[in-house]
């Protein structure tokens, strides 16, 4: 994994993972995220890009005690859907929060970490998580 | 012979930014460990699992942004000073770049010396818009800095970083350069070769005639270029491997503590190596007058000094509450055991 061969799959994502980039419909006005071609509400295919704000509400959560390949370092950790205040509803990691600490409706806000490694010798993955709010 | 660095246009800071990761570990549980007593810190700052030198600077960067309310795109350099680079060979600054949104219309690249990289890359950016090259470049110094395990290094080498945004002098930036002088020479104080996980050093060699020789000569030789004495100024932040040496080196100078203590965050966040200068800056900032008069010295290992006149205008006023303040990072904390400390500095091998 990571390995030269895989590393442009990851990298057609970039944008949208670093920086929490969708899709606002230019007929509709429907956002959405991941950024599709097509919008989901009206079909139009004007679609352009939408930054989000980054801020939103956590709406569930469970805790990863097994995770995937290339996570385990990292165990456990939150994953939790997440309202962003623009609407759509994604699924993240929470960061820089103890498992206690999560509650329902928890205002969160978009960080960049390191999502996943691949080995000692592969590429770092970075992307989106969530945490409380600094202030 | 002018010794002064002085761009042919005034230059300032539009806007600056700080990140410092949330969990610590305190001197005496590292000392618990390895049977120490005495400590040159009460505690410092560790880097989450998920946190690098790069996620640091891309923190940072974002409430530069936030405080310079520019347009990322104008941005056309972005330099990164930092000796943890999470890949040996691969740029941080393009992760930076691509992750604030500057890309792709910029110059980027990773600078390297030791814990002054990150005024490296300041020096750099002053340069660059000085000369008219550029309108906007962005300087980031950020580390999560190695001590070998038991060494004394590992008592202060924590994780942090801060960026700075440089463009024209004018009413939007927050202070101003008033001119920069860099000192260096080579001296093996501290060091590490290729494929070394851990830096060596020359143990009390890195005192007297590394870190106090080169930010004396450094602070020295910007007062004497710009006509200034010690009194002059209303802040001084000097590098800080821990809390002795910047106030031993005030005292040399003749710079009473209270200009040093706004900006000396060593006591409770360590040594953030590349970016400990910014983020002591960035501390003063949040607190500082329009019209106040700034001493920045760095040190790098290696060995040398960058030392910058700052004073501040009008715009910080505005501009300090539209980031969190450095300080917001500083007290939001949760302190970890060594056990947790180690998995966090990626120690135990799966
Ligand atoms: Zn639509």
């Amino acid at each position: 994994m990571g390995r030269p061969m895989q590393v442009a799959r990851y990298w057609r994502h970039f944008k949208e993972k670093y920086r929490l980039i969708g899709g606002k419909c230019k007929s509709c006005g429907h956002v959405h995220f991941p950024k599709r071609p097509v919008c989901p509400e009206c079909g139009s295919q004007e679609v352009e890009e939408f930054q989000f704000s980054g801020k939103g509400k956590v709406v569930s959560w469970t805790i990863v005690r097994n995770p995937p390949s290339g996570y385990e370092y990292y165990k456990p950790y939150p994953i939790a859907l997440i309202q962003l205040e623009e609407g759509p509803v994604i699924l993240a990691q929470l960061t820089d929060v103890d498992p206690e600490e999560i509650d329902f409706g928890m205002e969160v806000e978009m960080v960049t970490r390191k999502v996943r490694e691949f080995e000692e010798d592969g590429i770092i993955l970075y992307g989106y998580k969530f945490r409380p709010p600094i202030k | 012979m002018r010794r002064l660095l002085k761009p042919i246009k005034d230059v300032g800071i539009v806007g600056y930014g700080a990140y410092v990761p949330m969990y610590r570990i305190k001197n005496e549980e590292i000392g618990r460990v390895w049977g120490v007593n005495g400590f040159p810190i009460q505690e410092k700052s560790v880097n989450n699992l998920d946190e690098d030198a790069i996620t640091i600077g891309i923190e940072a960067a974002r409430n530069a942004l936030k405080r310079a309310q520019i347009d990322p795109r104008e941005i056309r350099a972005l330099w990164f000073g930092t000796e943890s680079k999470p890949y040996a060979v691969k740029p941080s600054a393009t992760v930076i770049a691509e992750a604030i949104g500057a890309t792709p219309d910029l110059d980027a690249a990773d600078f390297e010396f030791a814990c002054k990289a990150g005024t490296e890359a300041l020096q750099a950016a002053i340069g660059f818009v000085g000369s008219g090259m550029a309108k906007y470049a962005m300087a980031i110094g950020a580390d999560t800095a190695q001590g070998r395990p038991g060494d004394h290094l590992e008592f202060t080498a924590s994780a942090g970083g801060a960026a700075y945004i440089v463009g024209e002098k004018s009413s939007e930036t927050v202070a101003y350069f008033e001119g920069s002088y860099s000192y260096v020479t080579d001296t093996p104080d501290f060091w590490r070769r290729q494929h070394e996980h851990y830096p060596r050093h020359g143990n009390r060699f890195t005192g007297e005639p590394a870190y106090f020789h080169q930010i004396i000569s450094a602070a020295k030789g910007l007062m004497e270029e710009l006509g200034y004495s010690p009194s002059d100024f209303d802040y001084a932040v000097f590098h800080q491997p821990n809390v002795k040496f910047p106030i031993t080196a005030a005292k040399i100078l003749g710079i009473p503590k209270e200009k040093v203590l706004p900006g000396l965050l060593s006591g409770i966040i360590g040594n953030t190596y590349s970016g400990a200068t910014l983020v002591g800056i960035s501390a003063v900032l949040d607190i500082a007058k329009p019209g106040d008069r700034i001493l920045w010295v760095s040190f790098g290992s290696g060995a040398g000094s960058d030392a910058f006149s700052l004073v501040v205008q009008d715009a910080i006023e505005e501009k300090r509450d539209l980031a969190p303040k450095t300080m917001d990072y500083v007290n939001r904390k949760k302190y970890i055991d060594y056990a947790l400390y180690a998995k966090h500095r990626g120690k135990y091998i799966m």
